[in-house]
């Protein structure tokens, strides 16, 4: 019989740990998929390291979450046993891989968003958090470096890269919203000193971001409508099936080990 | 085996120096006390706890290096040793030895700029060929073999090397 769907208590704090832990798994998970599939045997090493960076974080903050809800779920159970309704990550980072421009770009628009949050985060006044946010943040300023170099070679490389990295530019720009967005959970964190207001990242993020575009020969769509969902279960249809994969095993063959 | 004469502080001792006797499994000549993974070990009522640090959040060496330690205490007549991760404060490269980085450079493998200074987002790294000394060399990839590591080019030798990252 297949394994059912955990119950997971979400405290604000418990809620707030799980957003950021979905954030690392489902972006490694979508980079994992390009494992032995990359246009070059560097990438491949590149996008699958990056993945096991993402993975690393995600453990981390699955393991504070089930330490802080103090039930019976641990990471595992957070990863393999939640359905897409569970799920809290931003819809940015469950968009398909696309073709390797939209990869890199959906990787820019958040590496640069991560390494300001991690960065800010080093001060949360949650030890744990600002513990793990140290680690991070030298890891996400390094995918910012890696995906920022993309940026400028797609761009103002051949008519063919420039113009599949416009667009997905523009098809992934009204994700980005969803980076800054505050709900009612999260705004006692902030006043507590937990969390951050990502609202503060917002000014830096668009200078970063802007500047390497404006290098890169692109250009960034005028349009502010932005998407959002993913934060409270929301989804795309595209993370059903990508859970599919992750869970399949775990799902089937309820608490099978290697 | 381990007597009720020796004190903690001895226990202590004998417990760290089986513990840093522990290799990276990706970087042979490397001990773990070399890197700087091994942080503290402390010693209560004969009971030995060790506490690691992560270098890279999903570092998959990490396991291995838990058990290992495990084995090689109990080798020393330790039995039941616990393993603590720490995250905090953060690893860093320089928190790499001297001679740590010696041994990397002799085994082929540049070691990391010292000074963990944020780095510009497109910031210069001057890094010396591991094999010749020379410092005209190139960065072929920005990700290596494991986490750790970049893939760079000596422009004089031309031999490729791994050049572990500043972290």
């Amino acid at each position: 019989m297949a394994a059912p769907s955990i119950k997971v208590s979400e405290t604000p704090l418990v809620l707030y740990v799980l957003r950021r832990a979905d954030d690392a798994l489902i972006l490694g998970h979508r980079l994992s998929e390009w494992c032995g599939h990359a246009p070059m045997l560097e990438e491949d090493m590149a996008l699958a390291n990056m993945g096991l960076d993402l993975l690393g974080q995600a453990r981390e903050l699955y393991v504070y979450a089930a330490k802080v809800e103090g039930g019976g779920n641990d990471e595992d159970k957070f990863a393999y046993l939640r359905d897409v309704r569970q799920y809290r990550n931003l819809l940015l980072l469950e968009q398909p891989n696309g073709d390797f421009a939209r990869t890199m770009v959906r990787q820019f628009f958040y590496s640069a968003f991560a390494d300001l949050y991690w960065r800010a985060m080093m001060k949360s006044t949650d030890t744990t958090l600002a513990a793990i946010a140290a680690k991070s943040e030298k890891e996400s300023a390094y995918h910012l470096r890696h995906s920022s170099e993309w940026m400028l070679r797609l761009g103002d490389g051949t008519d063919e890269s420039h113009v599949r990295a416009q667009t997905a530019i523009d098809d992934l720009w009204s994700f980005t919203g969803e980076m800054f967005a505050v709900d009612d959970s999260e705004r006692g964190l902030i006043d507590a000193g937990i969390a951050i207001d990502p609202a503060d990242l917002k000014p830096q993020w668009l200078r970063t971001v802007s500047s390497i575009v404006a290098e890169a020969t692109l250009a960034l769509p005028t349009s502010d409508w932005m998407q959002q969902g993913g934060r409270f279960g929301r989804h795309s249809e595209h993370l059903g099936h990508l859970l599919s994969d992750l869970q399949y095993l775990q799902r089937a063959f309820p608490g099978t080990t290697w | 085996m381990v007597t009720a004469a020796l004190s903690d502080a001895d226990l202590r001792r004998r417990a760290w120096n089986a513990a840093a006797t522990v290799v990276d499994p990706e970087i042979p000549v490397l001990t773990i006390a070399d890197l700087g993974v091994l942080r503290e070990v402390s010693v209560s009522d004969g009971h030995v706890e060790i506490a690691i640090t992560p270098t890279y959040s999903g570092c998959p060496a990490m396991n291995m290096i838990a058990l290992e330690i495990e084995l090689a205490l109990e080798r020393e007549g330790f039995h039941k040793p616990s393993i603590r991760t720490v995250l905090s404060p953060a690893w860093t490269t320089d928190w790499m030895s001297e001679d740590g980085r010696r041994k990397l450079r002799e085994y082929g493998i540049a070691p990391p700029l010292p000074a963990s200074s944020r780095r510009a987002l497109f910031g210069v790294q001057e890094v010396a060929c591991p094999q010749c000394g020379s410092k005209d060399t190139e960065q072929l990839a920005e990700f290596g073999s494991t986490s750790c590591k970049a893939l760079w080019r000596c422009k004089s030798c031309r031999e490729p090397f791994d050049y572990f990252k500043c972290h």
